[in-house]
């Protein structure tokens, strides 16, 4: 048995001039089970790949695995459905050499913060040119509630039934501790128009974007947002004209903050936990070195190569 | 002991030792650079025309104690008039700095019976009594051989044009040897500036001074000189080390990324690359582990480039989870494996072929890929080409052994002919053709045709969970059998078009020997030994290990005997509590029993430095089947 949605079979032929709808971008009905925040950021995704026009065979998003890390088979775009922990390498090998394709990573907490914690760091370091999304419902899904690293301190799991043993990781002060990141955001899958604004933010950023989503997962983690979702109180958003503003929650977010993100002092302090949830652009830094930029070389023709090789064995001759 | 000899005044009566090879050492304290004046002597003897194998001595510290049989570093050169294809046996001259690291060789039974030693001799006189001490003893100990000590002033020499010795008396060394051995004093020069000018003309000046004074004090007092005649041949050929040769094989196939962590003995290859890789286009990662490094070369596969990651044992097992998925996804790509001797840590710096059964079944689940291992230098440059071709052709992954003795060991090979034909293709991005599926197995075959992000039409993901030809995604028994068939059917369709590997010496006799990897050259020089003494003695070298070169059955079966040579572990028969049923076997001889079921015996070693042609016959002359020993 296999999953309905995308044949290749019923790819019709290619249109240069062609406008990409959202319809265009959605393959395989997702799977996730209902109420699942995972299905929201596919449709704010889904919008951000319609508002830049990017072509679905220039789109490839990475993920790892996880419930999170399905989210490839559900776009009609490239995808690489790949290992546990080990989307950002393959995501920063697919750059590297094909600086004409668009990149998307799809992480969970336990992919990103946990066994990939290791790529992450370095990734946010190396600052390829990419879109990375967390999306942290602060458990593990896929294998059924086990405690993850961002699970809250006493938090019931099946690995530790009387709670989270550990005051849980914050990937915002982490990120933001790793030299030469360059961009750092979070929003919720219960604000689309925060998602999709930050998301399109991402994807706008020259160098590693960074987006912490937090992810309601009805199925382990009801309580997690819940209190959030209910009472904007208990959100603060983060506004400037260089970070996203979103008019259409000013009516019922009050608690909005001006922040600068090229503030990296102020994005370290707002980052740690004080009683409200913060949404928003916490840094963005667009001057930093880009790896996959600074690793570019000049494409050789095949006679380039062959004179340039002979010359080098020249070198070796006895 | 034979007594020093005294060092004469005037010129000497000098013989002339013609012989059709010879084997040298030298040997110093780490950091006191004998390692560079034996490459270079290796290299110019190489471009004199003489047949050169050199294998290096390697202490397994950076800077351990001075003036300890553990910081023996160095190397070993054997040349000759015919094509040198390992390290030998013994050597014949040393070049030793101090008598502890010459006691170093010396205990490993590394020199010859007569062996001539050129030895530093301040340490007889030295000031430290300890050090008086510690020489005598040596020479107690090293006097049980009939060894010819040659004192040679070294530092007292060096003195006399620098202040540190310690950082010049190789280049004396080098002197030494250029005169006795006749090598070119401007070939020299001109490797000496290939090392020294870009650092600093000064540099340069100086070392060429000690080269010229070791030289002339050579001349003064030596009684002996050493010619070993060039091979007649004017075929062009190049001199590297099997690293090098990799790199360049690498650049030749055209690849575009080589994602790799560090570790020995593998990282030289990609120092190399390293330094210019990036004019032909390219790019060495140096990721932030293994597993990111195998990712970021797989992520590029994906993108439609053929790439490949280089490691060593360790290294590899932290690879193994993204060999699986690379193998399920049919992406190609290459995995190079510069083997040295493990479990763990093991062994960092020392040869050993331990990883052959990992190689091959270290992934779970059904993983099938092609393993192949290069014999010689020469095969090290041409098996990436080979290597890049399978992958593409049958989108798989390719693992390539090679191990510490070809990594560091310097020889000249018949230069390449480079080709366009050589080089990878850039990615075809043309829309995919209506209704061609990611994965459109050819349901004879297995094999299918690769689609590549930025193809118009051609969207889909690939997974590593089982899935159907649409890459969707599909755990019922039918679709992960035949994800399974496939994958593994492939393989069999390019197993079918090897060819059954040749056999060195007559097709049929009494014993077999089945080597594979950096051995070729010492079980060769074994058996024509052995056949030489009239034993019915031949060997057969395999270049694949997976899938294996057709034939091996019935070549196996015009032989009495069939028995591996490898540096691997295995249980000695006759060692306690070893029976026929538990005892643990050769790599490729758990290999050959299985595929051929064929009783094949092995004698494998793991002394943590090449296999000598000597130690071989002596297995061989014991293997021998009972009834024809001659
Ligand atoms: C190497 C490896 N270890 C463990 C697993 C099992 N595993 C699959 S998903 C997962 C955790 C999923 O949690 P998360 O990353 O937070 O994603 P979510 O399902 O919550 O979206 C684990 C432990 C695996 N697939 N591979
Ligand atoms: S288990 Fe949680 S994260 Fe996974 S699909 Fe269900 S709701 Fe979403
Ligand atoms: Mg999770």
């Amino acid at each position: 048995m296999t999953e309905p949605g995308c044949s290749l079979l019923s790819c019709g032929p290619v249109d240069e001039d062609r406008e990409w709808t959202m319809d265009d971008y959605a393959s395989a009905l997702a799977r996730w089970c209902p109420g699942c925040g995972d299905h929201a950021v596919l449709t704010a995704v889904e919008r951000v790949l319609e508002t830049e026009q990017l072509p679905p065979e220039q789109t490839v998003f990475v993920s790892g695995i996880g419930c999170s890390s399905r989210f490839p088979h559900y776009l009609r775009t490239y995808g690489f459905h790949g290992i546990h922990g080990r989307a950002l390498p393959v995501a920063m090998g697919v750059r590297l050499r094909r600086p004409d394709l668009h990149v998307f990573v799809v992480m969970g907490d336990g992919d990103c913060c946990s066994i990939g914690a290791g790529h992450w760091i370095h990734a946010m370091r190396y600052n390829p040119d990419l879109v990375a999304l967390l999306l942290d419902n602060g458990v593990y899904g896929l294998t059924k509630n086990q405690t993850s690293p961002t699970s809250p301190k006493g938090k019931a799991s099946n690995t530790q039934p009387r709670g989270a043993l550990l005051p849980p990781l914050n990937p915002l002060s982490v990120a933001l501790g790793v030299t030469n990141a360059s961009f750092v955001a979070q929003t919720g899958d219960w604000l689309p128009a925060h998602l999709y604004a930050t998301i399109l933010a991402a994807s706008r950023h020259r160098g590693f974007a960074f987006v912490r989503i937090l992810q309601r997962c009805p199925q382990y983690t009801t309580e997690l947002f819940e209190g959030a979702v209910r009472d904007p109180g208990l959100v603060e958003l983060l506004v400037h004209p260089d970070g996203v503003t979103v008019p259409e929650l000013d009516r019922i977010y009050k608690n909005q903050r001006p922040h600068d993100p090229a503030d990296l002092d102020a994005a370290r302090r707002l980052a740690e936990p004080e009683g409200k949830i913060r949404l928003g652009v916490f840094y963005r830094n667009e001057s930093l070195p880009v790896y996959d930029e600074t690793r570019r070389t000049p494409s050789r023709s095949a006679a380039e190569k062959l004179t340039l090789l002979n010359a080098e064995l020249d070198r070796y001759a006895v | 002991m034979s007594t020093a000899s005294p060092a004469p005044s005037r010129p000497p009566e000098r013989t002339i030792l013609r012989v059709p090879e010879h084997t040298v050492e030298v040997v110093s304290d780490s950091g006191e650079g004998a390692q560079k004046c034996a490459q270079i002597f290796g290299r110019v003897s190489a471009r004199m025309g003489n047949g050169v194998w050199t294998v290096e001595i390697i202490p397994a510290e950076i800077q351990p104690p001075p003036r300890t049989p553990e910081s023996a570093s160095g190397n070993r050169i054997r040349i000759g008039t015919r094509p040198v294809t390992n390290w030998g046996d013994h050597a014949n001259l040393v070049v030793a700095f101090n008598e502890q690291v010459l006691l170093h060789r010396h205990r490993l039974e590394a020199l010859a019976k007569d062996a001539v030693i050129l030895i530093e001799d301040m340490w007889a006189t030295h000031d430290d009594p300890d050090i008086r001490r510690a020489w005598n003893d040596a020479m107690d100990e090293l006097g049980q051989r009939a060894y010819r000590f040659i004192p040679v002033p070294m530092e007292q020499q060096c003195l006399t044009l620098i202040d540190n010795p310690r950082r010049g008396k190789n280049m004396f060394a080098l002197g030494l040897l250029a005169w006795i051995y006749s090598r070119d004093l401007e070939k020299i020069k001109e490797q000496i500036a290939h090392e020294f000018r870009k650092k600093s003309p000064a540099l340069y000046d100086t070392n060429v001074a000690l080269l010229e004074l070791g030289h002339r004090w050579a001349e003064e007092h030596l009684d002996f000189r050493i010619e070993v005649p060039a091979i007649a041949s004017d075929r062009p050929m190049v001199v590297m080390n099997g690293n090098q040769a990799l790199a360049f094989g690498a650049i030749a196939s055209g690849m575009e990324l080589c994602s790799m962590y560090p570790i020995t003995p593998a990282t030289s290859a990609s120092h190399f690359l390293s330094d210019i890789f990036e004019k032909f286009g390219g790019v060495v990662h140096q990721a932030e582990d293994e597993i990111a490094a195998i990712g970021v070369a797989l992520g590029a596969s994906f993108a439609g480039k053929v790439a490949f990651t280089i490691s060593s044992g360790p290294g590899i097992a932290l690879k193994t989870e993204f060999i699986g998925l690379a193998v399920m996804v049919e992406l190609p790509l290459v995995i190079v494996d510069v083997q040295r001797g493990g479990p763990s840590t093991g062994l960092p710096t020392k040869v050993e072929q331990g990883d052959l059964l990992a190689a091959i079944f270290g992934q779970p689940g059904d993983a099938p890929h092609v393993v192949l291992a290069p014999a010689t230098m020469e095969e090290c440059f041409l098996c990436i080409t080979t290597a890049r071709r399978i992958a593409e052709a049958f989108r798989c992954v390719v693992m390539v052994l090679s191990d510490a003795n070809l990594a560091t060991g310097v020889q000249p090979f018949p230069r390449p002919a480079v080709d366009e034909h050589w080089l990878a293709q850039p990615p075809d991005l043309a829309p995919v053709r209506e209704g061609l599926r990611p994965y459109d197995w050819d349901p004879e075959m297995g094999t299918s045709r690769r689609v590549i992000p930025g193809q118009p039409a051609g969207m889909f993901t690939a997974t590593g969970l089982s899935h159907d030809e649409l890459s969707h995604v599909g755990y019922t028994p039918d679709v992960h059998e035949r994800g399974c068939v496939m994958r593994s059917r492939k393989l069999a369709v390019f197993q079918q078009m090897l060819k059954p590997p040749p056999v060195h010496g007559d097709d049929a006799g009494d014993l077999l020997v089945v080597g594979w990897g950096s051995t070729l050259g010492a079980i060769e020089e074994a058996v024509d030994r052995a056949r030489e003494e009239g034993l019915a003695v031949s060997s057969l070298h395999l270049r694949f290990l997976s899938p294996l070169e057709p034939g091996l059955k019935e070549i196996f079966g015009r032989f009495r005997k069939v028995m591996t040579v490898e540096i691997n572990y295995s249980d000695d028969p006759d060692a306690p509590f070893i029976t026929e049923e538990n005892r643990r076997r050769g790599q490729l001889a758990w290999l050959l029993r299985a595929s051929t079921l064929v009783d094949v015996d092995c004698w494998t070693r793991v002394p943590g430095e090449p296999l000598r042609p000597g130690k071989i016959l002596e297995a061989l002359r014991a293997s021998m089947p009972q009834g024809v020993q001659s």
